[in-house]
């Protein structure tokens, strides 16, 4: 192998709508996925504070499991076991269902670190407030939506850009889904034009591009939005 | 207070029937025997002291009373309704019940009018602007009306404290509980805070007030209930307690505070 193959831009040039177009599948699995893991995190972390049992032990069974399984076992399980054994079939397009089963995956993966983030911010905020907030008539619920919830996010956002930061660079094994986003175009390029550092460094620095100013961004939310006790 | 507001309020009183009852009422935390067989009640528009020695169960009682605290045996009624075991009613009961605590408890994430607003629109479902005026009445009331706007922590404690008084009336609660109001507070902050309390007693509302406060408890309370060991050891108007004690608990307690 010679090094000017090695250090050849070119097929990066020539394959750039294509990349981009694989960065925007990545973009859009993990805008998805930070949604809805952000949705499915506050409810779990919802029942892990709630006063019924059932509810507690159902949101900590689901976060021993999913935390302390591997991604590629999630979402194989979403493609194996929801798609092929199961039939859930959420469009015709393979691609589109891919899309899909990946989001599903990331969401109940990602969900577990978001609750758990959550949790420890719930836990920052002092006892007496939930208690005021229940003397004064609200119900557990909206104690939680409207006392508890709001303070617990403002002193966890920086530990859930670490949550999302971590997720988007997670989407790289979203093939094992059946979603193609942009490590599984390195990984055909690499096939094609062989292991270059140039088309290594074009999707390091892609992803950079996503992950630099989610980080920035939530560190200047949680400067913005700090509470003062 | 004012003699005559004093005279008004005893009037009241005499004519007042039972608001809160507790029979029989007994609380374990775990091993522990908190409160012991407590008949306690307490009469529209009575003003009553509970005084005792620390882990004597007074903040229990305190929150047994709107249901912070379960009890494990005997009744907890308000205006003749059991409390609710949970869920909505109890919320609801709960609205008529203040409750005012040693460390403020204000949310820190809302301004001091939105702590006063909260409870009355998600709770009443009062409109906004409703809320808003009664509020700023009461902020009125408690002499903070140009904090209003401010968040809890750019308040001093008085100043908060006040404000939590002021959220718990803004849900017109039959009855107000404080539990040490005024403990947390810096010496000179104690009198506005106490003052608010008077102003209230005189206006007839009923009171339960946890407080070594003996100026307070002299000048409003119609009763006052000695605590030790989760027992109601004693309970007499405030000059027979303060000056007679009949106890020996209360005698050394009171022997105790006085000193110092
Ligand atoms: N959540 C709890 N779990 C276990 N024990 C508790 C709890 N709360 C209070 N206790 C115990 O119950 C007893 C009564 O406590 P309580 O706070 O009612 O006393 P108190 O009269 O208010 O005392 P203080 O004057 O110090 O405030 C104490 O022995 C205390 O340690
Ligand atoms: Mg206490």
């Amino acid at each position: 192998m010679n090094l000017h193959a090695l250090l050849d831009f070119g097929p990066l040039q020539q394959n750039f709508g294509t990349v981009l177009k694989a960065f925007w599948g990545t973009i859009r699995l993990a805008l998805l996925s930070g949604i809805g893991s952000l949705i499915l995190g506050t409810v779990l972390a919802a029942m892990r504070v709630s006063p019924t049992p059932v509810l507690r032990g159902a949101g900590a069974l689901y976060i021993y499991v999913f935390r302390n399984t591997p991604l590629t076992l999630v979402l194989l399980f979403c493609s194996l076991g929801l798609s092929d054994t199961l039939h859930l079939q959420i469009s015709h397009d393979p691609s589109t269902n891919g899309f899909w089963l990946a989001t599903i995956g990331m969401t109940i993966y990602t969900a577990s670190f978001v609750c758990e983030s959550l949790r420890a911010g719930i836990n920052t905020v002092p006892l007496g407030q939930a208690e005021a907030a229940r003397s004064i008539g609200l119900t557990f619920t909206q104690s939680l939506r409207l006392v508890v919830l709001p303070q617990a996010f403002r002193t966890v956002i920086a530990p859930l850009g670490s949550v999302f930061i971590a997720m988007i660079k997670n989407t790289t094994v979203a093939l094992a889904a059946g979603y193609f986003e942009a490590s599984a175009e390195m990984k055909q390029m690499f096939d094609t034009y062989g292991g270059t550092i140039p088309i290594f460094l074009g999707f390091a620095i892609g992803f950079m591009v996503l992950t630099l100013p989610t980080g920035f961004f939530f560190g200047w939310l949680s400067k913005r939005l700090a509470v003062a006790r | 207070m004012t003699d005559t507001g004093k005279a008004a309020q005893e009037a009241d009183v005499s004519g007042g029937g039972p608001l809160v009852v507790l029979e029989n009422v007994n609380k374990y935390f775990g091993e522990l025997h908190v409160l012991k067989d407590i008949d306690l009640t307490i009469h529209r528009g009575e003003v009553v002291v509970v005084i005792g020695p620390s882990g004597g169960g007074k903040s229990t009682l305190c929150r047994t009373i709107n249901r912070l605290e379960p009890i494990d045996d005997g009744t907890i009624r308000i205006d003749g309704h059991l409390l609710p075991e949970d869920g909505k009613e109890l919320a609801q009961l709960r609205a008529d019940v203040g409750m005012v605590f040693q460390s403020f408890n204000l949310f820190a994430h809302k301004t001091i009018l939105q702590n006063v607003t909260l409870g009355p629109t998600k709770v009443k479902k009062t409109p906004a602007a409703e809320a808003e005026k009664y509020a700023m009445e009461l902020l009125e009331r408690v002499g903070i009306a140009s904090q209003a706007e401010k968040y809890p922590a750019q308040l001093s404690g008085g100043q908060q404290q006040r404000a939590a008084i002021a959220r718990a009336l803004a849900m017109r609660p039959k009855v107000m509980l404080f539990d040490e109001p005024t403990s947390a507070l810096d010496p000179e902050m104690i009198k506005e805070v106490l003052d608010v309390m008077t102003n209230l007693a005189a206006e007839g509302m009923t009171m339960v007030v946890v407080t070594h406060e003996m100026g307070f408890a002299r000048a409003s309370a119609n009763k006052v209930v000695f605590m030790a060991d989760g027992q109601i050891v004693e309970e007499n108007t405030p000059e027979e307690f303060f000056t007679n004690a009949q106890s020996d608990r209360a005698k050394d307690f009171l022997s105790k505070i006085l000193t110092h």
